[in-house]
């Protein structure tokens, strides 16, 4: 037990891949800082992984009160991972538990709240705390066009995995690690080492599901575009400002575009600096996938198109004299 | 001989959820409902199993009476048995109550060797169940797998797509496995095995049925979670006016565009 039983404690869980911190573990830090912005509490860690210790430099420059530290295999098995997590509630008794929705997230979490016998809310996109450290999570619900309000009442502690792109990164600093109380590392050890069922007997990398959520450039494809070949305009538009290609359900389920390039609630959320929208309406499906970006430009038909009331610079044209006409002018200005 | 349980969700068919602008409540009545279509791939995995190694593929369903037609389509595309997890006691449940009532059935008719789930279902969307119902099972499970690479009667090699890396993953049996929709195309079926389908018996379970029949283990009184409340999603951060002259906006877009481009030929230059 760390600290009083009243204030709340936060656990966070830091995917650690290839002795490094996956993303999406700042962007919980985000949500974890916010949650005791009014009424106080702590923020602990959790890293298991080869090399956990490595972390400490960075864990150190977050505003974390403890860390704890499991030794442990390379990759991630949903069982193994779920006994040394147990362990770690166990330790620290967190009345919240913050998980990414990612993949591993995904596949540890509900693994988890079952031998915890406590609830689980998916894919949060908002999260906030109520006296006495309620957790009220909120989510999309059926297909994106109305959220739901969930809570935990009774079980402890509350689980939640929160969407995977939603929310900004916390920036490590030096000067947290300077002006606050330094992080307490625990490394745990196991009496017995777990063991895992799994054997995961080779590992490959593989680059095109995960180029579109870690892009700094984005360029979407909508209905709007009237045919596969059509795409090949946007592409070069894409190339031409160092983007990628993305696009809505409609053109994946036409077999048009690989699922892989999906931005929305049944694809991928991004958080870009640039995103550029061209002949996409923007379905509640599919703005779900981008609040994470930075700046929104669109281009539309139809001067109705919600996705106008989400962009930044809109512009309601057609796309076929547009976006000719702009790879023209972009590729004189920069010759 | 692999003995395979498939879990299925009749799911509305369309995921847009209605709002009754005066109430606020959903209207879910009258809406068309399917299988879910990730569970159509989870079937199909079990059938070619079937097909190429022997044993048998039961439906597992937990739903209202109406859920039965979702195992007559299973039974259509070839499952041997199906059965339907039914009764008030088990409505309004959560993922913990949805994974511990499709493990009191599973373990009440089978030491199944594998148990097969679809990545998701379309209505709640939360792709938990598979992880939840393992942990109660006391088995191993995996996620994201989009192909087998080997199987025997003890053991499976499995494709499981995690982010940016592909493992192959090696377990014996007992195994939840979780599959991506992509592995397999669902097999399509014909009139006659429709009709076939309609003439054979779902299996009904009710709560006297299980080993555990203690009613606060099931449904809203077995849930962990709360809805506090169900409210239409907004989505403004721009009150921007759309630019309309054409003209105007190829110039404005260039000038906006222009320092990515510049950019990704400054990028271009250094990675010469």
């Amino acid at each position: 037990m760390s600290g009083d039983a009243s204030k709340l404690s936060i656990l966070v869980y830091f995917e650690y891949h290839h002795r490094r911190l996956h993303p999406v573990g700042l962007q919980l830090m985000t949500a974890a800082k916010e949650l005791i912005r009014n009424n106080g509490g702590e923020i602990l860690g959790i890293i298991i992984g080869e090399g956990a210790d490595q972390a400490e430099e960075q864990m150190n420059q977050l505003p974390l009160s403890e860390v704890y530290l499991y030794e442990s295999e390379e990759y991630f098995k949903s069982d193994l991972y779920k006994t040394l997590m147990l362990d770690c509630i166990q330790q620290s008794s967190p009345g919240i538990v913050l998980i990414g929705g990612t993949k591993e997230g995904r596949s540890l979490a509900p693994r988890l709240s079952a031998a915890l016998k406590t609830g689980l809310t998916a894919d949060c996109t908002e999260l906030y705390v109520r006296d006495g450290g309620e957790l009220v999570q909120i989510r999309p619900a059926f297909g994106g066009n109305l959220m739901a309000q969930i809570i935990t009442p009774d079980t402890r502690p509350q689980m939640a995995t929160l969407r995977y792109n939603q929310f900004p990164p916390l920036k490590p600093s030096v000067s947290e690690a300077g002006r606050r109380k330094p992080v307490s590392f625990i490394k745990r050890k196991l009496s017995t080492q777990p063991s895992s069922l799994l054997e995961i007997i080779d590992t490959a990398r593989f680059t095109a599901s995960e180029s579109i959520g870690k892009q700094d450039v984005l360029v979407a494809a909508g209905r709007g575009v009237r045919s596969k070949e059509d795409l090949d305009m946007i592409i070069e538009l894409a190339e031409l400002i160092g983007g990628e290609l993305a696009s809505t359900r409609r053109l994946v389920e036409q077999g048009w575009i690989s699922f892989h390039r999906q931005i929305g609630l049944s694809g991928h959320s991004v958080r870009p600096k640039l995103l550029l929208t061209i002949g996409v309406s923007g379905s509640v499906q599919f703005m779900a996938g981008i609040r994470g970006a930075e700046t929104i430009i669109a281009i539309n038909s139809d001067e109705d198109a919600p996705i106008f009331s989400a962009a930044d610079h809109a512009y309601c044209g057609d796309l076929y004299e547009i976006v000719p006409a702009l790879i023209s002018t972009l590729k004189k200005q920069n010759t | 001989m692999i003995k395979t349980a498939v879990c299925i969700k009749q799911v509305p068919a369309y995921s847009d959820g209605l709002m009754d602008p005066n109430t606020g409540l959903l209207i879910r009545k009258g809406l068309e409902m399917v299988l879910n279509p990730n569970d159509l791939s989870a079937l199909e995995t079990a059938l070619r199993i079937r097909e190429n190694y022997g044993g048998k593929v039961d439906v597992f369903s937990m739903g209202p009476k109406h859920a039965e037609e979702v195992i007559r389509q299973a039974y259509a595309m070839g499952a041997d048995e199906g059965f339907l997890l039914t009764g008030k006691e088990f409505a309004g449940a959560d993922v913990l109550a949805t994974s511990y009532t499709l493990s009191q059935g599973i373990s009440a008719v089978d030491d199944y060797d594998l148990i097969i789930c679809g990545k998701g279902t379309t209505d709640g969307d939360t792709s938990q169940v598979s992880g939840a119902l393992a942990e109660w099972l006391g088995i191993p499970h995996v996620n994201w797998v989009s192909g087998i690479k080997k199987l025997s009667q003890k053991t499976i090699q499995l494709c499981q797509e995690m982010e940016g890396e592909l493992y192959t993953v090696k377990a014996s049996y007992p195994l939840l496995i979780a599959v991506e929709r992509e592995i397999y195309t669902p097999r399509m079926t014909n009139l006659k095995m429709k009709i076939a389908a309609k003439r054979k018996p779902v299996k009904t379970f009710r709560l006297q049925d299980l080993k555990d029949q203690k009613e606060i283990h099931y449904g809203l009184k077995g849930s962990a979670t709360r809805v506090e409340k169900i409210f239409p999603a907004k989505e403004n951060r721009s009150d921007t006016e759309p630019i309309r002259d054409t003209a105007g906006a190829i110039e404005e877009l260039a000038l906006l565009l222009k320092p990515y481009a510049a950019g990704r030929k400054a990028k271009q230059r250094v990675d010469e």
